[in-house]
Formats: structure tokens, sequence, C-alpha cells
């Protein structure tokens, strides 16, 4: 680690986790999150106010945490990054101000950065700069993309997304419909572990040739798994979860990894990056290695605790743009709940 | 002692700066919507017109409402990280105290009510002796529901316009101005007055819906 390297903490609230991460350029030295996620679970879903209200009440406890752990003071910070978007209005708009009055009163420049791209940079922190271009595929709780990335600072493209859920989100549906709890995602990897992924053909959406090559669709996946334990529970069988678990899981993970490859292959780009909360899942990041070994590309994925959200991730990308030597943000930027991913600062 | 005042709980985004003696500047923008916008440059334009800088502030007073919430947090996150970072007090002031010294009421001009508007056809309210002392509240109700319990009253503040049927008379101040958030807390520091801990005062739960009951997608 070079001592030159740029110090930045970066905040994250744009959904349950209150995240504050602290890097050294591509180097990790604190990662602290607070979740709120207990309050929302007999909900069945983010309540966007419980959420804000949940990071007013954690954010500075979290940044001392992230200090100590890093072993910093907050007076050796050369910048601090924020995500401004997108994601819930308000819970971002915390996230916001805090970084603007920690910026304010350290008389450190402030950077707003995209959600989305953070959820690529945070990769820099476990495997060096990113190769550039590389091809993400990005899979979290509210979004579903493909991204052709030749600079994860100022230019990432979409090639295409989901039409309808993201895959999380047809996760989180799906354990509801088993019965399972929220967040459905960890617990559907864990189920389908004792299951038969070949134990039920459920669809796989946007696959026909004429198709859209790289959006997903999920509704329908979740809508046939819905359908079919119904039908299994009008007819008095009991519902083999874990082979449902499966099943469904493998449906997701095939069709994001098959279009994934085919995005890198016509592309001609040599490297493929998993990030969101959905990378976590471990038959996705399974049969990812196994295609990208068979098709010639090499893969990148970040450990599961920076694939969900986190501050880490937004400080890599803060760090990335104080190496690029990117000029900051201003100090009236607003919390954007639907900041496009090819804007990826504020 | 060089104070910095803000408040955000109403659509006012309002910054002042006192000295110990007096306010040295301010800014005040009304804008509902745009909080998160305004307050830092606020606060920056009012350290750059009274020639101070960041590092010379001793103390920082927040409204802390009750008000709608987003905004209302945006003063208190600011005024938190403000507070972390340089090492100084945050003073928490309920925002309708401020309203209520703005209008410079003493206490044989009688009781009167401070309210700002709750949306949702309701205001945030509190019953004050004087400018320096409130009696009831704040609470958050319809004001023709706390219409008897304030019968006969002037009301001060936008919420109290909005409904003026419910009271006796209606003035200004429309909206709470942190210059007076200012005075008022340089007042309780000197006479050891009592501040609130910088806690949002939220008055209502969150909105919190539990969805329905799970639905079938196939029909019975
Ligand atoms: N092991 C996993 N398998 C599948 N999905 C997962 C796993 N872990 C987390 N998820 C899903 O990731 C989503 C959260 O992603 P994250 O990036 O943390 O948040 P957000 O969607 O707010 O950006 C949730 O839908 C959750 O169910
Ligand atoms: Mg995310």
């Amino acid at each position: 680690m070079a001592a030159d390297e740029p110090l930045v903490l970066g905040i994250e609230t744009s959904c349950d986790e209150t995240g504050v991460g602290i890097v050294r350029g591509t180097t990790l030295l604190a990662d602290a999150v607070a979740s709120s996620v207990d309050e929302h679970a007999r909900f069945g879903g983010v309540v966007p106010e419980v959420a804000s209200r949940a990071h007013l009440e954690a954010m500075v406890p979290t940044v001392h945490r992230a200090l100590k752990d890093a072993g910093v003071t907050m007076a050796d910070i050369d910048a601090i990054a924020v995500t401004s978007g997108p994601g819930l209005a308000g819970a971002l708009l915390v996230g916001v101000a805090a970084a603007k009055g920690y910026a304010m009163a350290l008389d450190k420049p402030v950077y707003g950065v995209n959600h989305l791209a953070a959820h690529v940079c945070v990769d820099q922190l476990e495997h060096g700069r990113l190769p550039e271009p590389c091809m993400a595929l990005l899979v979290s709780g509210g979004h579903s993309s493909l991204l052709l990335v030749p600079d994860v600072t100022s230019d990432v493209r979409p090639l295409g997304s989901t039409i309808d859920d993201a895959a999380g989100e047809a996760f989180d549906k799906v354990a509801r419909v088993l019965g399972l709890g929220f967040p459905g995602g960890p617990i559907i990897d864990r189920a389908a572990r004792d299951g038969d992924a070949d134990a039920i053909a459920f669809p796989r959406g946007l696959t026909g040739p004429r198709d859209a090559a790289y959006d997903f669709s999920f509704s329908g996946l979740k809508t046939a798994v819905a359908r079919w334990v119904e039908a299994r529970e009008r007819a008095g069988h009991p519902v083999p979860v874990a082979d449902v678990a499966a099943s469904f899981q493998e449906a997701v993970v095939d069709v994001l990894t098959r279009k994934a490859i085919r995005a890198c292959r016509e592309n001609g780009v040599e490297h493929l990056l998993l990030g969101g909360g959905v990378a976590a899942n471990s038959r996705l990041r399974a049969l990812a290695a196994e295609r990208c070994e068979a098709a010639g590309v090499s893969l990148r994925v970040p450990r599961p605790k920076l694939c969900t959200d986190n501050g880490a991730m937004v400080a890599a990308l803060g760090a990335e743009m104080v190496w690029r030597d990117r000029a900051p943000s201003m100090l009236d930027i607003p919390a954007d709940s639907s900041m496009p991913v090819t804007v990826t600062q504020a | 002692m060089l104070l910095l005042a803000f408040d955000t709980a109403t659509p006012a985004v309002t910054v002042a700066l006192h000295d110990g003696s007096r306010v040295v500047s301010g800014c005040t923008q009304i804008d509902a919507r745009r909080h998160g916008e305004l307050l830092v440059p606020g606060i920056v334009t009012a350290l750059a017109d009274a020639g101070r800088d960041r590092a010379e502030l001793s103390d920082i007073a927040v409204g802390v409402g009750p008000g709608p919430y987003t905004g209302l947090r945006v003063g208190l996150m600011t005024a938190r990280a403000l507070g972390d970072a340089l090492g100084i007090p945050v003073h928490g002031v309920c925002t309708l105290d401020a309203l209520a010294y703005a209008t410079g009421r003493t206490a044989d001009q009688g009781p009167f009510v401070a309210a700002t508007d709750a949306r949702r056809k309701e205001v945030y309210w509190a019953r004050y002796a004087d400018a320096r002392t409130r009696l009831e509240g704040p609470g958050v109700d319809r004001a023709a529901d706390i219409a008897d319990g304030v019968a006969g009253l002037p009301a001060f503040g936008a919420g109290a316009a909005l409904y003026a049927e419910s009271f006796a008379s209606v003035a200004g101040p429309e909206h709470v101005d942190a210059a007076a958030l200012a005075e008022l807390a340089v007042e309780r520091l000197k006479n050891g007055g009592e501040f609130l801990p910088p806690e949002p005062l939220y008055l209502r739960r969150p909105d919190a819906k539990v969805p329905a009951n799970y639905k079938p997608v196939t029909p019975n």
C-alpha cells in the first residue's frame, strides 16, 4: 500500500444498510455496516421510513467503528464519498447529509457516486485495479443489469437489464411463497443445497431467439414457482422446499450466467465481474466460474460481504475518482433516487 | 463563542451565525423539497458573509422539530456530523420554541399558540405563556381537534395560517428563522437553560403497512 494513495471514507445508505467503509487506494481498511433488516423482516420488505430513521441513529457510531477498525483518525481522511443514488430517496438523503457535514467540517472534498458503479468498483479492494474494459453482471434486490465498463469512474454502459423484477426481488418473493422469511436470497441459497436443481423445469425468461439478448425477466419465473407450489398444496401434497428452491435458483443463475457470457463474447470482453447482493449466491458463483472457464473469460467475484451493500464499495469508487484526478462534487448535490447508471458521479 | 444555528423542520432552510452578542449573518431559503441541497451551502454562505471559519465554531443549535421527517433529518444529520467532526456540542431546540421566541410576546399579552404544517390535514403545535415559556405540547393534531383547548388564543406560524378558522387570530412570523433559534440558544446557554438531545421529534410512528396476506396467483 503506497502512503500517497488517497485515504477515503465512503458512506452508503441507499437501502437498509448503514455502511461506512475506509480504503486507501485499492486497500480495504474498514467495512462497518449497521443493518436495520430485522426491523423490516415482519413487513416482508424494506419500509423506507423505518430505514431512514435507522440511518440517522446509526451513522455517527458506524463512522467511529470504521475509523477505529481502520486505525485512522478523522483528520487523516483525504476525501469523503457517498452514494447519491439510485436508492430510496429518504434513506439516501441521510447519507448525503452526513457526507456533506463531515466534508465541510473536515474541509475535504466530497464525491457523490453512483451505487451501481460502486458495486462494480468494490472488486478492486480484493483483486486489484479493474481490467478495462470489463463486463459487470450486477444483481441485487433492486437491479439486474449487464454493464460494459470501460472506466468505472466515468464510462459505464448498460447493455441490458431486467424488464420486471430484479433477481434479488425474485429470490425474496419466492422465499415468501415458500414461507421462508426475509430477505429470501440467503435462505433460498441455503435451502437449495439439499435440493435437486433438476427436479422441476422452471422457465428461463427472455431466452428465446427473438428475445432481447441482454435483458432479463424474472416475474414469469416467480409466478411459475407460485403456481407450482399452490398446485401441490391444493392437491394435498407436501411441498419439497429444497427441490423448489434449488430448481428456482438454477433457473435464475442459468439465465444470468448464460447472458453474461454471451455479452462478453459478443463484445470481445475478456473479464466478467459479478456484483450486488445476489452475487453472494453460492450457485451463481459456482456456475459463473464453470462457464467462464469454458468460455475463456476471467471471472472476478468479490467475497460475499463486499457484494451486499456496504460503505467500502463507495469508498473504493471515491478513491478511484481521487486517484484519477476527477473533480469533486459540489456541496449542493441532491440525493437522486433514480440516478441513471450512466451517471457515475453527481 | 461562535454558535451556528439551523432548522429544517419546516419549508424554510434557515441558517444563522451568532457571536455571543448578536446574530452576525444568516441565510434563509424557502423550499420544502430541497433541504438536502440547500443546507450546507447555506452554512458556507453564512460563514463567508461573517468572515468566519468553520474551525472557529464553538456550538451548534439545531431545530429538532417536530417536522416532516425527510427534511427534518437533513438538519439533524448535518448537525451531528458537524458536531462530531468539529468536536463541539450540538444543542437541540424545539422548532416551535424558536417560532414562539420570534414573536417576542410577553406574558402580559397572554398565552398563544405556535403551529407549523404537519401535512395530512394536521398541525404540529404547542401552547406558550410568553415567547420563552412553553405550557403544552409539542403535539400533532387536526387543528379542529385542538380548537377547544386553544379557543380564543392567537396563533403564529404557517400551520395556524392554514387552519385560521380554528384560532382567534393568526399572525406572522410564518416560518421559523434561525436568527431567532440562535438568539434563543445563546440565551439558554448563558442562563444555563436546558436543551433537547439532537433527536428528531417525529411525533408519529413510521408509515409501515404490513403487506396484505400472501395472495395466490392461481384463482381458486
Ligand atoms: N446468497 C444469496 N443468494 C441470492 N440472493 C441473495 C443472497 N444474499 C443476498 N441476496 C439478495 O440480495 C439482495 C440485496 O442486495 P444488496 O445489493 O445488498 O441490496 P440492494 O438491492 O438494496 O442494492 C436481496 O434481494 C437478497 O435477497
Ligand atoms: Mg445494492
